[in-house]
């Protein structure tokens, strides 16, 4: 498990680590998470991995911009438990 | 009549009080005065017009003038449209900011607090067991208040954004009681549900009417003393789904009745969970209803009981 505490790093890492499955927080230090996510899914090197957006931001707008830029899923934090996160990202991991 | 009630009539100045704004700056007022000018310049135009009927320039000066005038009216009041969107956009983004930055801290504590209790990291003794359940139900509360203050400010707004899916209202009713029966059982409630048979569906966005038919039926839960029942009815009314949620409790004292719906309201009688509700619930609960194009309403005796009632179109 890697982390990165801002978007750019997180780009640089998804790049060269190649991770499984890509934690996004939307509301980031320097770039905004959907930026972040674009990126991503521009890139051939990362277009492929999944991405569930995991933040606090529940606007429906949010969460349709999000699953358009092509997340896999959109989780807000508050309404879920640790077990119930691990489930989805399980699932997500296929 | 004195001016602030004739101006509380037009509702004139009270979208620009929710800003903070002073009557100078508020584009409705301004209008209004606007508007009292023009029809005293048009009077005076063709007052001093047929006075100096034989010397056109004097009357060409006055329209120029009164034009001029009209045209740095009706600048100001564009500068304080904009002031007016200003103030509204910047109250949406405190609400997300704010949102966001007590949400974050309170989702971690959550989980942090499920890893401790979960005893995966160390064992867990029973008297640190019942502080963590504290600590969680704590964290639970606050996070259901920001919760609530995030949905009161988007009803303010009319920013609240209702889903809309085709449901059986009984079903929904049933959904609720199902998860209310513990605390309901731990209360000493009975709770019972009438519902008449093949009744229509309903267009509604389910989870804002759940939280309304779960609002009601903690309240009425809440506030009944030692052992008590609640009775739910479901009926169709002409055109709409009736529901009614009845109670012999404690009561509303009549005194309190017209504030029942207002923000932050609770009542002085409360007997039971002393701290707990924030006296957002009904005023959410009314929005709610009304936005989906229903109406609610209450009935209460104090000592005897409520009857808490709302009607959905069928549509």
């Amino acid at each position: 498990m890697i982390s990165a505490l801002d978007g750019e790093t997180g780009l640089r890492v998804a790049k060269e680590k190649k991770p499984d499955l890509i934690l996004l927080d939307l509301i980031l230090p320097k770039i905004h998470g959907f930026d972040v996510l674009k990126k991503l899914k521009g890139e051939n090197e990362t277009r492929d991995i999944p991405v569930i957006v995991l933040t606090n931001l529940e606007g429906l707008e949010d969460v349709e911009k999000a699953l358009k830029l092509g997340a896999t899923t959109y989780l807000v934090k508050v309404n879920y438990s640790l077990e119930e996160i691990l489930e989805k990202i399980k699932k997500a991991l296929g | 009549m004195n001016f602030k009630g004739i101006l509380s009539q037009f509702n004139i100045v009270a979208p620009c009080r929710k800003y903070g704004l002073s009557l100078w700056q508020c584009p409705q007022f301004l209008f209004l005065i606007m508007g009292g000018i023009i029809i005293v310049s048009s009077l005076a135009t063709y007052a001093i017009g047929n006075r100096y009927i034989e010397d056109p320039l004097i009357i060409a000066l006055v329209v120029i003038f009164i034009t001029t005038l009209l045209f740095i009216i009706a600048f100001i009041i564009t500068q304080s449209f904009e002031r007016l969107v200003e103030a509204n956009r910047m109250k949406s983004e405190f609400v997300s900011i704010v949102s966001h930055q007590l949400r974050s801290p309170l989702s971690n504590l959550k989980w942090v607090i499920e890893l401790l209790m979960s005893g995966r990291i160390s064992s867990v003794s029973e008297k640190q067991a019942e502080y963590f359940r504290i600590l969680k139900e704590n964290s639970e509360r606050m996070k259901e208040l920001v919760s609530d203050l995030l949905t009161i400010s988007r009803i303010e707004q009319g920013k609240l954004s209702l889903k809309k899916e085709r449901i059986s209202l009984q079903g929904l009713i049933e959904k609720v009681i199902k998860e209310l029966e513990i605390s309901a059982k731990v209360s000493n409630v009975e709770i019972s549900f009438d519902s008449e048979e093949n009744l229509p569906q309903i267009i509604v966005d389910p989870d804002q009417i759940k939280l309304v038919i779960g609002n009601l039926l903690d309240n009425a839960i809440r506030y009944i003393e030692e052992r008590g029942k609640t009775e739910i009815d479901l009926k169709k009314k002409n055109d709409n789904l009736y529901v009614e949620v009845k109670d012999n409790g404690v009561g509303i004292p009549k005194d309190d009745q017209k504030y029942i719906f207002q923000k932050f309201f609770r009542s002085a009688n409360i007997k039971r969970h002393q701290t707990e509700g924030s006296g957002l619930g009904l005023y959410i609960a009314k929005s709610i209803i009304e936005k989906s194009g229903g109406k609610m309403g209450f009935k209460s005796q104090e000592g005897i009981g409520s009857t808490f009632w709302f009607i959905l179109p069928i549509k």
